[in-house]
């Protein structure tokens, strides 16, 4: 359960004041598959961002699991992001100089959780993304599309309840697009939050709620 | 976060950029051998001084006439007065002393001595049979001179090694008699081979009783008294006896010179010790240099590692971790540099040995333990800030650039 209320993120550029996001209301229940669209510069991403507590709302309160997560130190912010939130990235956001199965690894070696379950785990994670010839395979022996399997397995591996997507399919190719998204609706179809920021309105359609953007406001907010 | 894992880790980052870690291990490790290497050359010099005094005997205390000090006289008493000489009633006069357990009393001078036709000149020495336990002598063949009156002589003497060769070759020296100046005496003894020490080779000496060397040179008084204190602890005790002695003697005045091998020793001590830490110090410069590099090459690796550290907030490290991830790559870089310093220190000091053998090159203890911990210390101490910057980088910022 996301509950944001009265949600105000100003950014200065330049000395400017851009209102990225100004008054935001919005819930999404556990297990709704939300997708975020909207032109450039609408917020949409800021918003992302603010749902995975990479950012701090300026205003307004943001309850995760009936629990109010605005007032948390940036510690405690970091547990509950290691806990409960996976991300997955346009650029997939993979570290170079680890293979496939240590990146997938990272959050859980973060997390300090115990080499025997982390094997465990791998192990499955491997199997289920389609991985298992690739383990040992660094991101610059991986295909684009098996990249973002890695980084979807890597969101997974702590067992989040919500999923953020941003462009997930931007930067590869229609059919592997296609594919990486699948492997993505699975997540929600085993009953976990998945919230996809994307450009594109064929992706977007795929979702069973649609948010439109527009200046920082959810102007349009579709349930099938 | 598991400590094994943090290893692992920042293991992964430094074989991940070999050349940036080779490069700052070099340097670490120049600094940190440069310190061990540095002190083990002064460590080394004090040892070889300690030795030299050492080999001069143990608890020695030296009596010399005169006295080479001008303050607490009146200006006319002082002039056209010659220092009164040292006797060999006042040597035996020190006997006196409980502290004292032997004295030895020395006349030397130069003279020709000849044998079976040859001759050379050297330095012939007048004693006692104490000398040989004062400046502990050791023979090589037959005895040392004979105990009794000093103020008689036998006509018996004791040569060095290289002397006996010289003049007898191959040939047998034991009993042989040589002639210095216009006095005979019978070989007695050969001293064992002891080469130099601080400056008088015993090697190349002839030794005669102490009578036979003042009648030689025609003299009555003493070039220098050995004493040796009975213990260590003694030896203040023995000094002040001595002074006291030889000042009753000298109808009042405090006219000879008493130093004590510990006093010269201290001396060279101060020196040694005060030179090596000036230049310890200037080696430590060093480190403290590597130790900037070390923060220039996290302050870039900050930078060039900006997604990376964006990715692992994202994933849920807090600013703690990733400070903890910085330290301990800096850590391992300050341990691997400390490592490589301290083996390459040995190596060097294992050259120094090699091509001087006399020397004893020792890093001092402490040194080996203060260089690492620098090293340490400089690397941990220059990665506060990048390590900072590092945990304070917006996530956002820094995961929105490609």
């Amino acid at each position: 359960m996301i509950r944001l209320s009265g949600i105000v993120r100003t950014f200065l550029v330049g000395g400017e004041a851009v209102h990225a996001l100004r008054q935001v209301n919005l819930e999404i229940a556990s297990g709704e598959y939300v997708s975020i669209m909207g032109p450039s510069g609408s917020g949409k991403s800021t918003l992302l961002n603010i749902i995975g507590l990479l950012d701090r709302p300026d205003a307004g309160t943001y309850e995760l699991e009936e629990k109010n997560v605005t007032a948390l130190s940036d510690d405690e912010l970091a547990r509950v992001r290691r806990e409960n939130i996976g991300f997955v990235f346009q650029f997939f956001h993979l570290v170079p100089r680890l293979t496939a199965e240590q990146n997938i690894e990272l959050p859980m070696v973060l997390a300090g959780i115990d080499p025997a379950e982390r094997r465990r785990r791998l192990t499955r994670l491997l199997g289920e993304y389609g991985l298992e010839g690739r383990a040992g395979h660094r991101p610059d022996q991986l295909s684009g599309g098996q990249c973002q399997r890695v980084a979807i397995a890597r969101a997974m591996s702590m067992g989040p309840t919500v999923i953020l997507a941003d462009e997930p399919t931007g930067n590869l190719d229609r059919h592997t697009g296609q594919e990486v998204l699948g492997v993505l609706e699975r997540v929600h179809e085993n009953g976990g939050t998945l919230v996809v920021v994307t450009h594109d309105p064929v992706i977007g359609a795929r979702s069973s709620r649609r948010l439109r953007m527009l200046d920082g406001a959810v102007v349009a907010d579709e349930k099938d | 976060m598991r400590v094994a894992d943090l290893l692992a880790f920042a293991w992964q980052v430094l074989r991940g950029s070999i050349s940036r870690t080779l490069l700052i291990l070099l340097a670490m490790g120049i600094g940190v051998a440069a310190v061990v290497m540095v002190t083990a050359l002064g460590e080394g010099a004090r040892v070889y001084v300690a030795n030299q005094f050492g080999s001069l005997g143990t608890n020695l205390i030296i009596v010399l006439p005169g006295r080479s000090e001008t303050a607490g006289a009146m200006p006319g008493v002082l002039i056209g007065k010659t220092p009164r000489e040292l006797t060999l009633e006042d040597a035996l006069a020190l006997r006196r002393s409980h502290a004292v357990r032997r004295i030895a009393p020395l006349v030397i001078g130069a003279g020709d001595v000849h044998a079976l036709g040859r001759s050379r000149e050297t330095s012939v020495l007048g004693s006692t049979a104490e000398l040989m336990e004062v400046r502990h002598m050791e023979m090589a063949q037959g005895a040392f001179l004979p105990p009794g009156d000093p103020r008689h002589s036998q006509p018996v003497c004791v040569i060095g090694t290289k002397l006996a060769s010289e003049l007898f070759g191959a040939g047998r020296a034991l009993g042989e008699w040589l002639r210095v100046g216009d006095r005979r005496f019978r070989v007695i003894g050969i001293l064992a081979a002891q080469g130099q020490s601080l400056g008088s080779n015993t090697d190349e000496i002839v030794i005669v009783p102490l009578a036979a060397a003042q009648a030689l040179f025609n003299t009555e008084s003493l070039f220098r008294i050995l004493v040796e204190a009975k213990t260590r602890e003694q030896i203040p005790a023995a000094q002040a006896d001595i002074e006291e002695i030889l000042r009753l003697r000298h109808e009042g005045e405090r006219d000879v010179t008493v130093i004590t091998q510990d006093a010269v020793l201290a001396t060279f001590d101060r020196i040694l010790n005060a030179l090596t830490l000036t230049v310890a110090s200037i080696a430590a410069i060093s480190l403290a240099v590597a130790g900037i590099l070390i923060m220039n090459v996290m302050l870039i690796a900050v930078t060039q590692r900006r997604r990376e550290i964006g990715l692992l907030k994202a994933l849920g490290a807090s600013g703690r971790q990733v400070r903890v991830l910085f330290f301990t790559e800096a850590m391992l870089l300050a341990l691997g540099g400390a490592a490589v310093g301290l083996a390459a220190g040995e190596l060097g000091r294992n050259l120094a040995v090699q091509m001087y053998p006399a020397i004893p090159f020792q890093a001092p203890w402490w040194a080996l333990v203060a260089a690492p911990a620098t090293a340490i210390v400089t690397a941990v101490l220059f990665t506060v800030m990048p390590a900072r910057r590092a945990a304070m980088l917006d996530p956002v910022q820094a995961l929105s650039r490609r």
